[in-house]
């Protein structure tokens, strides 16, 4: 007998609630569902944790505080004081990301985060938004960005198109950085599991040999556990650093 | 060479650019020793979080690749 797992299906969007409007499929999908929770959760956290406003916080209170003090820390560390402005921005695209790759680590869950199309819905936002700010603040003066100083003209004509592609290619970098790391984990830990089975079915002693990838899978967890909080960091890290492109122009 | 084979050997092939994430994170970690080591009230511990996830996901691209073309292909 032989078990068929495909280390992929776990990423299958599957329709919950059929909705077609003309000839679009608008269904509410378990991908949407993870969604919904995930914006639930954050705002469960904020809105929850800062109801008391005790001088001592709760623990739902310095949850709260630690999430708003991090993303505060790092807008100021990295984009000056001039960020607090994009701080709703950042704050809500650190939570929906961290709680999203947390959720997708819960057993029969689903990680709305390793799909591409998600990631790079946000980084396509984060892309044209930054570009938007770039050229409110600047004009013209923005396409300065683009040509490095105190270069010769001769290496001008080389860098300037390399700076532009840089450029340009940041979305896609952005959204497979996060895709890449939550399908390789999730496929990986797939895969071990996948193991398990077959060892589990083989003749004799042999069985005794499921406990190898069992344990690799939950050495796994713990990496994933780390990588999911470490992604979205760098998301909003990564976002801050364009920001600050885009209000200092180097 | 049939289809099956040579999908099995791309995956493979796909999989060398890990090389470049495992020397990319050892070189991180080794820097970040090394620095602690010199002078302990660094504040770098950050940034050798950076470096390792940015590391990190250069060689998961290669692994995604190898991924697609077992599993989807």
């Amino acid at each position: 007998m032989a078990i068929e797992l495909h280390p992929l299906d776990q990423f299958k969007i599957e329709p919950l609630i059929p909705i077609h409007i003309g000839g679009v499929d608008a269904s509410f999908t378990n991908s949407a569902l993870l969604m919904c929770i995930t914006v639930a959760l954050a705002s469960l956290i904020v809105i929850w944790g800062s109801r008391g406003r005790a001088l001592v916080p709760t623990r739902w209170q310095s949850l709260a505080e630690m999430s708003y003090e991090f993303i505060a820390g790092m807008i100021d560390d990295n984009v000056g004081h001039e960020g607090r402005d994009y701080f709703p921005f950042v704050f809500t695209l650190f939570m929906f990301i961290l709680i999203g790759n947390l959720l997708g680590l819960i057993p029969y869950g689903y990680t709305f985060t390793g799909q591409i199309i998600v990631t790079f819905a946000m980084a396509a936002v984060v892309f044209i938004g930054v570009t938007i700010i770039g050229i409110a603040k600047h004009g013209w003066h923005f396409l300065s960005f683009f040509v490095p100083h105190g270069v010769p003209f001769v290496l001008l004509l080389l860098l300037v198109p390399i700076e532009v592609l840089s450029y340009i290619i940041r979305p896609f970098t952005l959204s497979i950085r996060l895709f890449a790391n939550m399908m390789a984990g999730h496929t990986m830990l797939a895969i071990f599991a996948g193991f398990v089975a077959p060892l589990l079915l083989a003749a004799g002693a042999i069985k005794a040999f499921a406990v190898v990838p069992l344990g690799v899978d939950i050495l796994l967890i713990f990496l994933e556990l780390l990588v999911a909080a470490l992604q979205a960091y760098v998301f909003t890290i990564l976002t801050c650093l364009y920001l600050r492109d885009a209000i200092h122009l180097h | 060479m049939d289809l099956a084979s040579a999908k099995m050997i791309g995956a493979g092939l796909a999989c060398i650019a890990l090389v470049g994430a495992g020397i990319g994170i050892g070189n991180v970690f080794a820097a970040l020793i090394n620095s602690l080591a010199r002078n302990p009230a660094a504040q770098v511990t950050p940034f050798a979080f950076l470096g390792f996830a940015l590391a990190e996901a250069t060689g998961l691209f290669g692994l995604a690749i190898a991924f697609l073309i077992l599993f989807v292909f």
